[in-house]
């Protein structure tokens, strides 16, 4: 929900659809692009695309992470055949970037191809927004880390009831050469900002040749709650999930529940051989949950985090925790110790509890014997209405399937039984 | 007049846009709840229609007028000073720009989600400069402890009550996440004299009043002692409070808490429910936040496991100082359960007025006598079938299917002479549409039209059932002068059989077990045929007969049989089938474009007298 990060390649092929119209028909970006995936067959690729044996060629992968350059994935230059080898070679290997925020590992799918620009100059140009303005971020030195160099950076804020026709630009900028071409340019580039919901757009570098800026790499993220107007200026447009760690079966199979239903089902994988396993419903309880196990010290033993809400089904509640308690048991604690499942939430507005329970009891039962086998303890705490019902049922389980399970009500506090989790944990 | 810091009172009115008569009768509850002098919705805007909607106001019906703009709705009730926007995250921005415009509104509440952020930034602005207050996007709204509540802020009564936001108390709470605002109700209720005002401004990036608008808001309200918040991770508003509170802008305590302190452990990828819960730097991270406010002098908890002890422990200091004397309980009247309600928690029965037995459109697949209507299609139980779950509670055998099917074929027209035809075409011809002239073509059927398949069926089975041998049985109903139903024909005789006869009657035998009643109709025929070679058992006899042997084979007994005919079987299969011929000469007359059919004079015979007699 909210800002999405989308590919470079999306991101380029937007704005050379739309810098035509907001400028006047002034200016023109470069539409030939192409997009390899897992799926593009390389040997005709220049079938569909006759400029690729034409151009020289820029390769570089499309997957939400930059410093493309220092981490030698970057190819400059190349003809057809070099370029084509270059993805070969990459595709489906996992690499460890070096970024802003650490290493972070992935496999590479996606790799973006156009043509090599020649240019003179190399500047950083980019987009952002906060509650009351945008800001345009302009520096005549591009192409670096440009932290480094902030101080020759100008930003020019624009309040968010301005008419983004009406910006002025060419006042504010450094001495370049061609000035007002740059200070429509960012104009016209800006009124896409606008109009296509960008959250965040930053072009680092941004070429200047031949009296026209050439985006060479660019960042871009989208609202995606406004495809509902965008749709049109956006063409088919995917949200890829950041780089790093590929999702594992379970947690596919959980989006994939998810996106079955209005209700929210999520799941993530922290730590399988973790001790302390959450079923929360909920998003703000999860994570409070989840923060709660972690304050008072076992961040190392969370297993998951995850939450269920918006009434799902009783088939996807049942879905879900049979996921989660085949995770849970899949091996019994090396040392021999209990593992601990928490079935929380606050008190609910309108949901009924006892129905939302039904499904978790239901896969609760059918897993008795692997949660016995890893000495499960269950602890319970929720409220709402019908909860009383929920509590007594899940009571009446646990004697039923010999696992020891406690449950509380709105008159223990909502985080209590993590603190009980984790004092019998300690032990 | 309210004091600034006030939005909403026990006399605060407020308008509902969109259809949520729901979200309206929970804000009636509540009023009636604190014991509110006047309802707080004034009206419900509806587009699509004006006119009023019946509500509850305790026991009794009130009526809330719909209104189909909000200028109208403004103009009519200049004391309403809210709006509570449900509209869609389409529309959403539109009204609120919209109700920005109008004076009289002081305080919007968008709940939708999902609403561009440059469309929540543009209304952040614009009402900051009309100084409008916004509470949302993407929340449940919030609750006046004793005096008003957002549309369905606070959950159920149940939960209303138990947290008593009946009558106002001492704290002042505001959050990011509507959905967890009944657990900080309760956890307020059970720590202090209770909630005074409770605000969740959604979870969006850009929500159009902050915590710390509130929580100044909270700061000038004289009767709000305690200032309670939960932020979370994302955003750096939270340093905002930290300084209003070093700045000595807040000076009533405050205990606040943000979650999302689990980010730090969680890969990057992980995006928390509320679209603005998410840290692009270590600023915005929870634990930084709840550092910066401790350092401020906020009173924030080591973990969330520890907030209700600080809001009691807090609590209890100021009713100790003599800052909060703790607000005195009263006892709310009694909300009626709804009807619904009360009967999914099995607290009231009644009787029902209606009862059915042979279909169910309840749940995801109607059913017809217990057949999923999706398996109905897959076994392909045709109009046979379907007749055997509606009309005999049964699920008939294939040959059973294809016999009533044969039936209603048969019996689907019979020409345009026929006085049901006659009439759907002389209607038709009139004008009337195809109701009507079909209507008119059915309404002829009874004990001389399509009767013989009736009468033939009585006849028969009086005949066998008292044991006549069909001798006797010819004979006793000659000297009582009645001519025996489905036998004879206009054209057809032994040598000249009728086709449909045969078929119906090899079908028969081939398939059903036992043709009791045809076997004695035939005998009766051999003895009829002997007078008269076109004495033979005709199509309706044949029809009546086999039905009879049909509802036989399907194990009727039979006083079920005799019930069935009393209810009118052969006249159900009679019009059903012959409505597939009246309505085709319907469409044939439409089609034909005929026009009004008058009756040739020279057809009547008219035998008037010249004058009437005269009586009394």
């Amino acid at each position: 929900m909210a800002q999405k990060g989308i590919r470079e390649y999306d991101a380029k092929r937007m704005l050379a659809r739309a810098i035509g119209e907001a400028s006047g028909n002034r200016f023109t970006f470069d539409d030939r692009l192409v997009l390899v995936t897992p799926d593009t067959n390389l040997a005709t690729l220049e079938k569909e695309h006759p400029w690729l044996l034409k151009e020289k060629l820029v390769v570089k992968p499309d997957q939400l992470f930059g410093k493309r350059g220092k981490n030698r994935l970057l190819l400059l230059d190349a003809g057809l055949k070099a370029a084509k080898a270059w993805i070969a070679e990459r595709m489906g290997k996992e690499v460890t970037i070096e970024g802003a925020s650490g290493k972070t590992a992935g496999v590479l799918t996606h790799f973006l191809v156009e043509p090599f620009a020649p240019h003179d100059a190399e500047y950083y140009l980019a987009f952002t927004s906060s509650r009351d303005v945008d800001a345009i971020h302009f520096s005549p030195k591009g192409g670096v880390d440009i932290e480094s160099v902030w101080d020759t950076v100008v930003s020019i804020q624009i309040p968010v009831l301005a008419d983004p026709a009406k910006i002025e630009v060419l006042s504010k900028l450094p001495n370049i050469p061609e000035k007002e071409v740059v200070a429509a340019f960012i104009q016209a580039l800006y009124r896409i900002y606008v109009d296509h919901h960008f959250a965040y757009l930053e072009f680092n570098p941004i070429a200047f040749s031949q009296g026209k800026l050439i985006p060479l790499d660019t960042v871009a993220k989208l609202d995606d709650t406004a495809s509902f107007q965008c749709s049109a200026q956006w063409g088919p447009i995917e949200f890829p999930r950041p780089f790093g760690r590929p999702m594992t079966k379970e947690e596919t199979y959980v989006e994939s529940l998810d996106a079955k239903t209005g209700a929210s089902l999520k799941l993530t994988l922290l730590n399988p051989d973790g001790r302390v396993w959450l079923l929360v419903a909920g998003g703000g309880a999860s994570v409070i949950y989840a923060d709660t196990v972690v304050d008072l010290g076992f961040a190392d033993e969370l297993a998951n985090y995850g939450e269920y809400s918006g009434d799902p089904s009783t088939e996807l509640t049942y879905e879900y925790t049979k996921t989660l308690l085949d995770l849970m048991t899949r091996k019994p604690d090396p040392r021999g110790r209990p593992k601990h499942l928490l079935i929380g939430g606050g008190i609910a507005n309108f949901t009924d509890v006892a129905k939302t329970f039904t499904g978790i009891i239901q896969a609760l039962e059918e897993s008795k014997d692997k949660l016995q086998k890893n000495h499960v303890k269950i602890y319970v705490r929720r409220g709402g209405p019908n909860y009383k019902e929920g509590l007594e049922n899940m009571r009446r389980l646990g004697e039923r399937i010999g696992v020891p399970l406690e449950v509380y009500g709105p008159e223990t506090h909502m985080t209590r039984i993590v603190s009980l989790a984790l004092e019998e944990a300690r032990r | 007049m309210k004091d600034d810091y006030e939005l909403f009172t026990a006399e605060t009115k407020a308008f509902i846009y969109g259809e949520q008569l729901r979200a309206a009768q929970r804000m009636l509850d509540f009023d009636y709840l604190c014991r509110r002098v006047e309802p707080s919705v004034a009206a419900l805007i509806t587009p699509e229609r004006g006119g009023f909607e019946k509500l509850f106001w305790g026991t009794k019906e009130i009526r809330i007028p719909r209104i189909t703009s909000l200028s109208e709705a403004a103009s009519r009730f200049p004391a309403a000073d809210v709006l509570v926007n449900f509209a869609s995250q389409r529309s959403a921005y539109d009204v609120t720009v919209e109700a920005l415009e109008i004076p009289t509104l002081r305080t919007i509440a968008v709940i939708a989600e999902g609403i561009p952020e440059r469309q929540s930034r543009r209304i952040a602005a614009l009402a900051k400069a009309k100084g409008t207050w916004i509470i949302g996007p993407a929340t449940v709204g919030g609750v006046k402890a004793g005096g008003f509540k957002i549309g369905n802020a606070a959950g159920t009564m149940e939960n209303i009550r138990e947290a008593k936001l009946y009558r106002p108390g001492s704290v002042g709470f505001v959050s990011v996440s509507g959905g967890l605002s009944n657990e900080a109700y309760n956890i307020v209720a059970r720590a202090t004299d209770g909630l005074n005002e409770g605000i969740a401004i959604g979870g969006d990036a850009y929500p159009g009043s902050t915590l710390l608008d509130h929580l100044l808001r909270f700061e000038k309200n004289p009767a709000i002692k305690l200032l309670v918040s939960l932020g979370e991770v994302g955003g750096t508003k939270e340093y905002e409070i930290a300084e209003a509170v070093k700045e000595g802008k807040i000076t009533k305590p405050l205990v606040m808490w943000a979650s999302g302190t689990c980010a730090k452990v969680l890969p990057g990828q992980v995006q928390f429910g509320h679209a603005g819960a998410k840290a692009n730097t270590a600023a915005e991270t929870a634990d930084a936040k709840n550092e910066a406010l401790r350092e401020a002098g906020v009173i924030v908890p080591t973990s969330f496991d520890d907030y209700h002890l600080k809001i009691k422990e807090t609590y209890e200091r100021l009713v100790k100082e003599g800052v909060i004397v703790p607000a005195a309980d009263v006892t709310p009247p009694n909300i009626p359960l709804d009807y619904a309600q009360a009967r999914a928690e099995g607290l009231v029965r009644k009787p029902t007025n209606f009862i059915s037995t042979i279909c169910d459109e309840r749940g995801d697949v109607h059913n017809y006598c217990g057949v999923p209507i999706d398996k109905v299609i897959a076994e392909k139980c045709g109009i046979g079938g379907v007749i055997g779950l509606l009309w005999f509670k049964k699920d008939i055998p294939p040959y059973a299917r294809e016999f009533i099917d044969m039936v209603l074929q048969i019996i689907a027209d019979h020409g345009p002479a026929v006085s049901g035809a006659h009439n759907t075409i002389v209607a038709a011809r009139a004008g009337k549409d195809l109701i009507s002239s079909l209507v008119s073509g059915i309404l002829t059927i009874g004990p001389r039209f399509g009767g013989a398949v009736n009468g033939a069926a009585e006849h028969f089975l009086y005949g066998l059932r008292n044991g006549l041998a069909p001798r006797q049985f010819v004979d006793e109903l000659k000297k009582r002068n009645v001519r025996i139903q489905g036998i004879g024909h206009r054209l057809h005789s032994l040598e000249n059989p009728d086709a449909r006869v045969e078929l119906m009657k090899a079908f028969a035998q081939k398939h059903f077990r036992r043709t009791p009643l045809l076997d004695y109709a035939l005998a009766v025929e051999r003895v009829t045929t002997q007078k008269k070679g076109n004495l033979i058992l005709n199509v309706d006899g044949c029809i009546g007969v086999l039905l009879v042997d049909l509802l036989t084979e399907l194990r009727f007994t039979d006083d079920e049989i005799d019930e069935m005919i009393r209810a009118g079987l052969f006249n159900a299969f009679f019009v059903l089938g012959r409505s597939i011929g009246l309505i085709g000469h319907y469409f044939d007359q439409v089609r034909l474009e005929q026009d009004l059919y008058r009756h040739p004079l020279d057809d009547i015979l008219y035998d008037v007298p010249r004058a009437p007699e005269k009586v009394g």
